[in-house]
């Protein structure tokens, strides 16, 4: 269980009381990899940046006496004949969910110490990564055609362009950002790294960057496409 | 349970929720499609959101099997953001109030893109 734990002779407690014993004593307080409270700290502070996109973009929503244009028929693509409302974008939320159970399989094989299954699942998650970059620069320049700038745009208030750009940008470069991460830590589990120091942690630790992408892009599609 | 020894859970867990994120998408997709609007539309859409990423966080992010002190420190921090979003949301009610009033609703006309 917890013999690795050498910094208290006593025995963890759960629940609250193990709360008050982790914070109360002068100690290490996550019982964690560090690199795994440190991911997670890295992920609150992004969580804040991201929100600040999305309560921005209400602000300036709620603000506008101009239409807001109907993202419905704005990200409608035409299929056998008929416009699909929200196609592509359903098609990318699809492509995402799918990279991250990919992504927690991986982290399964790792502490299996199953390195094969583990390079074919990652490689997986970031080839669907790399596609669903792809489709966002289909859809960047569909829009920029039709004429949609961060000034203006055809449809409505100003505002969406700018508001559209920088908060799918930024979800982009987050996945750009995860396909690198990914790629790094493939070449290591490949190259064995893992198993010489029999530990699979930077494989959870990168799972964790790629399932917060996913959640962020859940709060995207939720407030921005369907609202 | 520590999670020093790492999380190693059934592959069973994972498939079954990847599924219902499956299925929860579809919904929130649908809700677009049966083109709901007014309050059911909003309900739909924030009760899909919040269970998908409430499911993301607890298992596939291995959250509900972390200690309860990192789970406080990550999950706490974020409460404060409701109060943003209520300031936000009020002051900007405010200003279109205002907007409303002093430039009085412009005839606007959009045009086609024309090239």
């Amino acid at each position: 269980m917890s013999e690795s734990v050498a910094s208290s002779p006593d025995e963890l407690k759960e629940g609250t009381s193990g709360f008050t014993q982790d914070w109360s004593s002068d100690k290490q307080t996550f019982h964690a990899p560090w690199g795994k409270a440190m991911m997670w700290i890295f992920l609150l502070s992004d969580t804040f940046i991201f929100s600040c996109f999305l309560i921005s973009y209400m602000k300036v929503r709620i603000t506008t006496t101009v239409p807001w244009p109907n993202p419905s028929q704005v990200f409608a693509l035409e299929a056998f004949g008929y416009p699909v409302p929200l196609l592509l974008i359903a098609i990318m939320t699809f492509i995402l969910i799918t990279s991250s159970g990919t992504m927690a399989m991986a982290v399964n094989f790792g502490y299996r110490k199953n390195r094969k299954v583990v390079v074919w699942l990652m490689t997986a998650t970031a080839l669907l990564g790399v596609s669903f970059v792809g489709m966002q620069a289909f859809e960047w320049s569909k829009l920029i055609e039709e004429g949609v700038r961060p000034w203006g745009n055809p449809f409505g208030a100003a505002q969406f362009g700018s508001c559209f750009f920088m908060i799918t940008g930024f979800h982009g470069l987050h996945v750009t950002g995860g396909v690198i991460y990914l790629i790094c830590i493939i070449l290591k589990v490949r190259r064995g790294d893992y198993d010489r120091i029999d530990n699979y942690e930077a494989v959870e630790i990168v799972g964790l960057y790629w399932h917060f992408v996913d959640l962020v892009w859940v709060f995207i599609f939720a407030f921005f496409y369907l609202w | 349970m520590s999670s020093e020894e790492g999380q190693q859970h059934p592959i069973a867990i994972y498939l079954w929720i990847w599924l219902l994120l499956f299925v929860l998408s579809a919904f929130s997709y649908m809700v677009d499609i049966a083109g709901f609007q007014g309050i059911l539309r909003w309900s739909l859409i924030l009760l899909f959101m919040f269970l998908k990423a409430g499911i993301i966080i607890a298992v596939f992010m291995h959250m509900q099997w972390e200690r309860l002190s990192l789970a406080t420190a990550i999950l706490g921090p974020p409460v404060v953001l409701i109060v943003f979003i209520g300031l936000m949301a009020i002051e900007g009610s405010y200003t279109e109030g205002l907007r409303e009033y002093f430039f009085s609703p412009p005839e606007v006309t959009f045009s086609t893109p024309h090239h």
